[in-house]
């Protein structure tokens, strides 16, 4: 649905996007991963045409976004980071001005204002001013805007930037319930909403492409070794942590402990297996013999999170090795 | 032409679901009444001192009221430009909703030309409610309309044009004061330029033709020379095309 090939756009001192290639499929949802300042809004822009790329190449529906802009203006919804909304302007107002902008036939227009006011959950407040509504229902409105053409690309600018936590959660729901019908690009610096939203993950940062791959396979990528997460209890004894390490350390398997947290008598372990050792029987065995109450043990998978910051500094490091 | 009649409805209701129309409406009707109010008061002085003293004058509503009313209205709406323009896209640079029309299946020209006319149009509506007045001496007396008319017209040949180098200032800059300012000071420029016409050389007269006001006086008149409405229509094709070079060049520079 969405191909780009070399991708590069260099401002006046600076380059912000450098020789970027995806591909997204349809119905899929992206994340578009990066610290900020990595170039992920210069990419959405190129992609909804608001900037033309300095070179390479962006095709959207098969339409390219240098020749045939009208074409893939006509297939792209696209919701900035802050709501391009008009603050003088009532709810449903607006949303029949987008949609005239965006081409929707006059007799449809009613129709579809209201279809996507139930679907984002404004039709409450369709004769509000827009001025008057909270950061959410804001980003709620500029996400009605994005879809009430129905377009197969859904470009997304850091949807929950801003956002209380009750409605990070809402505009996600929202936003997975979007997929399918849409193929969804999203940008965000929040690692989790990825894990939690997208299908598939583009990492980038300072510009240049760190990784492409699904979420399931990054963190499978990095996850050659098993790591256990451990709550441990002193009974009627005081826990020593030094102790504990040393005697959790000699059990087999083990690569490596650390300790997490030590306080009210109680010690949060992080220990990692030696690659393809099954351990947690013998820590559970370890910990019980020695008289330790055993609060909780759990695997811990290496988020994406970990993921993410091995890949940017490995990629940093590089970049550094370039330059010396 | 569908999209331009789209953006020139939106900017037009901005301008009424702000105080900002009302404002304007309500100061410009003020001192075309005052202006109203001194010409006819010299006019009925004038037409007295003949009667009195026994002499034919050549009296006429058009020429000694009508003319200098419109000539002050076309003075003072140089000052209204500026408030009409520096919203048109400055607002929309600082709020982010640029992107929105930008990234909308419509060309940069039919943004332009649909904001321009709305402010067009917001400048007709405040320059005849300045002009109501002047329906007393139609009420009164019996003044030829017809250079009423031509007066309209050249005042929004006139405001047509300032409103497109507004239009341009305005889409150079992220802030609503900046593009006021300096799109006063172009207003500014373009009425004193005239002032120059004392001297004789060519460069004066080159620099006197580009005023903006010299080319009003034969409207105020009831004069259409094809010369003056070339001026103003040439003029606001050049600063419509000025603003879709801007915004092409952002575009490119963002």
């Amino acid at each position: 649905m969405i191909k780009v090939e070399g991708l590069s756009k260099r401002y006046a001192r600076n380059v912000a996007v450098d020789d970027i290639s995806f591909e997204v499929d349809k119905g899929q949802i992206v994340g578009f991963l990066g610290p900020n300042g990595a170039g992920k809004t210069t990419t959405m822009r190129i992609l909804t045409c608001f900037m033309p790329p300095s070179a390479g190449k962006a095709t959207v529906a098969g339409y390219d976004v240098m020749e045939q802009p009208f074409e893939v203006k006509k297939r792209i919804g696209y919701l900035p980071e802050i709501p391009p909304v008009y603050p003088e302007m009532e709810v449903s107002e607006y949303l029949h001005f987008v949609g005239k902008l965006k081409g929707v036939p006059k007799g449809d227009l009613t129709k579809r204002v209201k279809e996507v006011s139930e679907k984002v959950n404004v039709a409450d407040v369709s004769n509000k001013l827009i001025a008057k509504l909270s950061k959410g229902y804001k980003q709620r409105v500029g996400l009605a805007q994005a879809i009430i053409h129905n377009p197969d690309v859904l470009i997304l600018d850091e949807p929950t930037a801003g956002l209380d936590p009750k409605q990070i959660l809402e505009t996600r729901q929202l936003i997975r319930g979007l997929a399918g019908d849409h193929t969804i690009i999203l940008s965000t610096h929040i690692l989790p909403e990825v894990e939690q939203t997208c299908e598939k993950v583009v990492i980038i940062t300072k510009g240049k492409l760190v990784a492409v791959d699904t979420v399931q396979n990054l963190t499978n990528r990095l996850k050659g070794t098993q790591a256990v997460a451990l709550e441990i209890e002193g009974r009627n004894t005081t826990l020593e942590t030094a102790a504990v390490q040393s005697l959790l350390a000699g059990v087999p398997g083990v690569a490596r402990v650390i300790v997490r947290d030590a306080k009210d008598n109680r010690i949060q372990l992080e220990i990692e297996s030696e690659p393809g050792k099954a351990i947690r029987p013998d820590l559970a065995r370890a910990v019980v013999q020695a008289g330790w109450n055993l609060n909780e043990l759990h695997t811990a998978g290496v988020s994406l999170e970990e993921v993410f910051l091995q890949l940017t500094a490995s990629s940093k490091t590089t970049a550094q090795g370039d330059v010396q | 032409m569908n999209n331009i009649i789209i953006i020139c409805q939106k900017e037009l209701k901005s301008y009424f679901v702000s105080p900002i129309a009302y404002g304007l409406m309500a100061f410009f009707a003020l001192i075309s009444g005052y202006f109203f109010y001194i010409a006819t008061g010299y006019f009925v002085q004038g037409s007295m001192q003949a009667q009195m003293m026994g002499r034919q004058m050549p009296m006429s509503i058009n020429e000694q009221i009508l003319r200098p009313v419109l000539m002050n209205l076309s003075v003072v709406g140089l000052f209204l430009i500026p408030m009409i323009t520096m919203r048109l896209f400055a607002q929309e640079k600082s709020s982010g909703t640029i992107e929105l029309l930008v990234t909308s299946p419509i060309h940069d020209l039919e943004i332009i030309i649909g904001k321009w006319l709305g402010a067009l149009l917001m400048y007709a509506t405040i320059v005849c409610v300045g002009m109501l007045s002047t329906v007393f001496v139609f009420v009164y007396g019996k003044p030829d309309w017809k250079p009423v008319l031509v007066g309209l017209l050249g005042l929004l040949l006139q405001g047509g044009c300032l409103l497109a180098l507004g239009t341009f200032i305005s889409n150079t800059t992220k802030s609503q004061i900046v593009a006021g300012v300096a799109t006063f000071g172009v207003c500014l420029m373009l009425w004193i330029l005239d002032w120059i016409s004392f001297e004789q050389t060519t460069f004066s007269k080159v620099v006197a033709y580009l005023s903006v006001v010299t080319h009003f006086e034969p409207f105020a008149k009831g004069v259409i020379d094809s010369k003056d409405v070339i001026f103003y229509i040439s003029m606001i094709v050049f600063g419509l095309f000025l603003t879709s070079r801007s915004m092409e060049s952002l575009r490119w520079r963002s």
